[in-house]
């Protein structure tokens, strides 16, 4: 069998884009690229700098690559589903009596 | 301020944006490992690195056995339950519950008329609460040690323990299941097991010993370098999950297509169907019900009053409280009551696999969906925690939802950036409740204990040396049930493993293999692995759907073959990750023809099994009220029957087996 193989890395666009860096916080320590399960990140040429994701369409939205990020809370990466699933919430109400309840 | 989302991220998607289109091709950052072979040797050789699979390392490696692990993502974080779980189900053996093992297996395979997993139910309630102590042990969080929930009706106070569901009963617990996976990858490591991270394991090695077929390991491909991985073995445990996009396919939001990790597409299931392994009820697939995001919103994200989110407080479009009822339509008062039996009930049943229980098992419900329709109640519906007390409220908002997999950071995190405030707020509902989107009769998944691995007492399979755990089994459940098999199944394993020698695999089997596995990569500019995905959950929608008949399963196995003659060998790729794609859509062909022939196999329509074939009408008659199992010898489907109740009386068939682990249990921890 003949392996001579040429491999590319191409970046796959996706409607969606689950995950967003804050290049000023993040330290490009590819922690977030070597938690995730589905392997959507590949690692910035540039050292330092955050990950590449590669193939924003197979990220399943479990947080895993924020949970592990040494600077979460300074807010390096974060991870937000589409627009289509932020689900709606609005102030609680209290009805009036109206003998239903 | 509410918004849609929250200012941080708004802001950097507008700059992330920017920097991220300036490029779209890079060098591929791993070696080119094509045409190199790496040959490992062990006892116990584990595929799938979940719950079910760690567990299943950790009891032979407790033997003292040469134990790998093969694992497609990073195993800390890998399996259904990598991100956390919320809660254990029938941890019958914990010090405070009021039911016993057999009680709770017993009625989970009466609740679901015969078509259950006795044994590995059984296995769970008996053993389940040891391997949550285990977790305790290697560092997870089982109790609230802190007080955070003290004076709560649902705590403990002398252990600590926190109660979901029935309080009266006490046989599930909430528990804090973010810790857990990296707590059982510390273990692993301080055991001396061979993880392997980053390899798909795609096909069982086998080979007939004394004229009797056995498996002797497996082989693999390192998904970022391309490297053959030839695992020898003495004995294998599958933990390698169930199918998926069988039926529900994106190709723009793959991730979102389903309940379950991405990467878990029943490969487990390919490789053991390829070798001759036996299944059963795989006949069985339910219209979508639960979270497939793509169609629904993101699991546990909606206001609902089930699995996680039970007994929250619904309220109408007006703000009008939708009654709870207990199962004789007695409506109850309070929010405690939602959490005990009803009058004269023993216990009720609630979790991942029970909806609507049978009546000896239901437990409190709000009214069902007709009825508030009839009585006046105004859609949309909203969960609305500020009604329930402030324990109650934090238990479902905080550590529930917190906990459960994928909820830290997607839910509760980025809902609280957003503004919503359980106390202030409340959250919309979908669909006609709870289920967060209507899906339609052909939009199918295997979910609510679908079909898998038929296994003995041993959990083995018909093949000598191959075991089997978690949502590999047929009618599996939730995490206490994959913990559970996962050690049993090692256990088992290992003691076959302890009686044989390595046996040599055939070369010419690896080789094929190999050929198979690279052949993608030799295509240039052929068909992407979607599109072929895109077209397997057409055909299965269209041809093995909600109404199913001889004629249309016919016509769908003649359309998967014009796929593998014509379109699999025009698949192409450009690097191991793309391969490794391309490798699950060919399972999930595998999977689909093997779903085909099954629903052929069963000559009658089932209820339990969500079965209907308009050519054969018949509900559930007697002759067919069996587990119908399937295998395949070369290119012919071999069909058998097993009558329901094969396993015995569960307590004396399993104390028969365990009397050495039940001895050495009772000496840790006391008599039951």
């Amino acid at each position: 069998m003949d392996y001579d193989f040429t491999l590319a890395a191409v970046k796959i666009p996706s409607s969606a884009r689950p995950i967003t860096f804050d290049e000023a916080v993040c330290v490009g320590c590819n922690r977030c690229m070597n938690i995730c399960q589905v392997d959507i990140f590949i690692p910035n040429p540039e050292k330092g700098k955050p990950p590449i994701v590669l193939y924003p369409g197979e990220c399943y939205y479990c947080g895993s690559c924020v949970m592990v990020c040494p600077k979460q809370k300074e807010g390096a990466i974060r991870l937000s589903h589409p627009l289509m699933n932020q689900a709606k919430f609005v102030p609680v109400k209290r009805p009036e009596c109206d003998g239903t309840c | 301020m509410k918004k849609l989302f929250s200012e941080q991220t708004w802001q950097l998607r507008k700059m992330w944006a920017t920097g991220e289109r300036m490029k779209n091709n890079y060098e591929w950052p791993y070696p080119n490992e094509f045409g190199m072979r790496e040959t490992i040797e062990s006892d116990l050789l584990v595929l799938g690195g979940g719950l079910a699979g760690c567990f299943a390392a950790i009891a032979a490696a407790r033997r003292g056995q040469r134990v790998t692990l093969v694992e497609k993502g990073a195993t800390e974080r890998s399996g259904s339950a990598g991100s956390g779980f919320d809660h254990w189900e029938s941890a019958c053996s914990n010090p405070c519950s009021r039911v016993t093992p057999k009680e709770i297996a017993e009625a989970y395979v009466e609740e679901q008329d015969g078509y259950s997993n006795g044994i590995a139910h059984y296995i769970e309630c008996r053993e389940g609460y040891d391997r949550l102590l285990d977790l305790e042990d290697f560092g997870g969080k089982i109790r609230d040690s802190e007080g955070e929930f003290a004076g709560a009706e649902f705590r403990d106070e002398k252990t600590g323990l926190l109660f979901a569901y029935d309080y009266q009963n006490r046989f599930t617990l909430r528990v804090w299941g973010s810790t857990f996976k990296p707590a059982l990858y510390r273990e692993l490591r301080r055991l001396g097991v061979r993880v392997f991270d980053r390899v798909e394991a795609t096909a069982l090695l086998t080979k007939t010993v004394d004229g009797k077929k056995r498996g002797v390991g497996a082989v693999g491909m390192n998904v970022r370098t391309g490297k053959l991985m030839i695992f020898k073995a003495k004995a294998t445990v599958l933990a390698m999950s169930r199918p998926a996009r069988v039926w529900l396919f994106n190709p723009d939001l793959v991730g979102l297509c389903e309940f379950r990790p991405m990467q878990s597409v029943g490969s487990g299931h390919a490789m053991g169907w390829r070798a001759g392994i036996e299944f059963t009820m795989m006949e069985k697939s339910v219209r979508g019900e639960f979270s497939a995001s793509g169609r629904s919103f993101p699991p546990y994200g909606t206001g609902n009053n089930h699995n996680t989110w039970y007994a929250a407080t619904m309220v109408d479009a007006r703000g009008v409280e939708i009654p709870y009822v207990d199962r004789d339509g007695r409506e109850l008062k309070t929010v405690s009551e939602r959490y005990y039996p009803a009058p004269g009930q023993k216990f009720f049943l609630k979790g991942g696999v029970i909806d609507e229980a049978k009546y000896e098992y239901r437990g409190p419900e709000t009214l069902p969906f007709d009825e508030l329709m009839r009585r006046g109640y105004k859609l949309p519906f909203y969960a609305d925690l500020s009604r329930m007390p402030d324990t109650e409220r934090r238990a479902i908002w905080g550590l529930m939802v917190g906990e459960e997999g994928k909820t830290k950071i997607p839910i509760l995190q980025n809902y609280t950036e957003r503004g919503f405030d359980p106390a202030k707020h409340m959250l919309q509902s979908y669909g006609t409740g709870w289920q967060s989107a209507a899906f339609l009769g052909q939009e199918r998944q295997l979910f609510g204990a679908p079909g898998g691995i038929m296994h003995d007492w041993d959990l083995k399979t018909n093949l000598d040396g191959i075991y089997a755990a978690g949502d590999q089994l047929f009618a599996s459940d939730c995490c206490g049930y994959a913990c559970a098999t996962g050690y049993y199944a090692g256990r088992k394993a290992a003691e076959w493993a302890g009686t044989v020698s390595l046996t040599e695999p055939d070369p010419a089997e690896i080789d094929a293999e190999e050929k198979r596995l690279y052949a993608p990569m030799a295509v240039e500019d052929g068909m992407d692995w979607r599109e072929l995905n895109m077209a397997i959950s057409k055909c299965m929608q269209n041809y093995c759907g909600e109404v199913k008949c001889e004629e249309l399963l016919r016509e769908g196995l003649d359309l998967l073959e014009s796929y593998e003659r014509e379109a699999v060998p025009a698949l192409s790729c450009r690097n191991p990750h793309e391969l490794m794609r391309t490798h699950e859509v060919l399972d999930i062909l595998e999977v689909s023809k093997l779903i085909l022939n099954a629903c052929l196999l069963r000559k009658s329509s089932s209820k339990p099994l969500c079965f209907e074939r308009s050519d054969f009408p018949e509900t559930d008659p007697e002759r067919d009220r069996c587990f119908i199992t399937i295998r395949r010898e070369g290119d012919r489907i071999v069909r058998g029957e097993v009558p329901q109740g094969y396993f015995g009386d569960l307590e004396t068939e399993y104390l028969k087996r365990n009397g050495d682990y039940v001895a050495a249990r009772n000496e840790t921890y006391g008599e039951r």
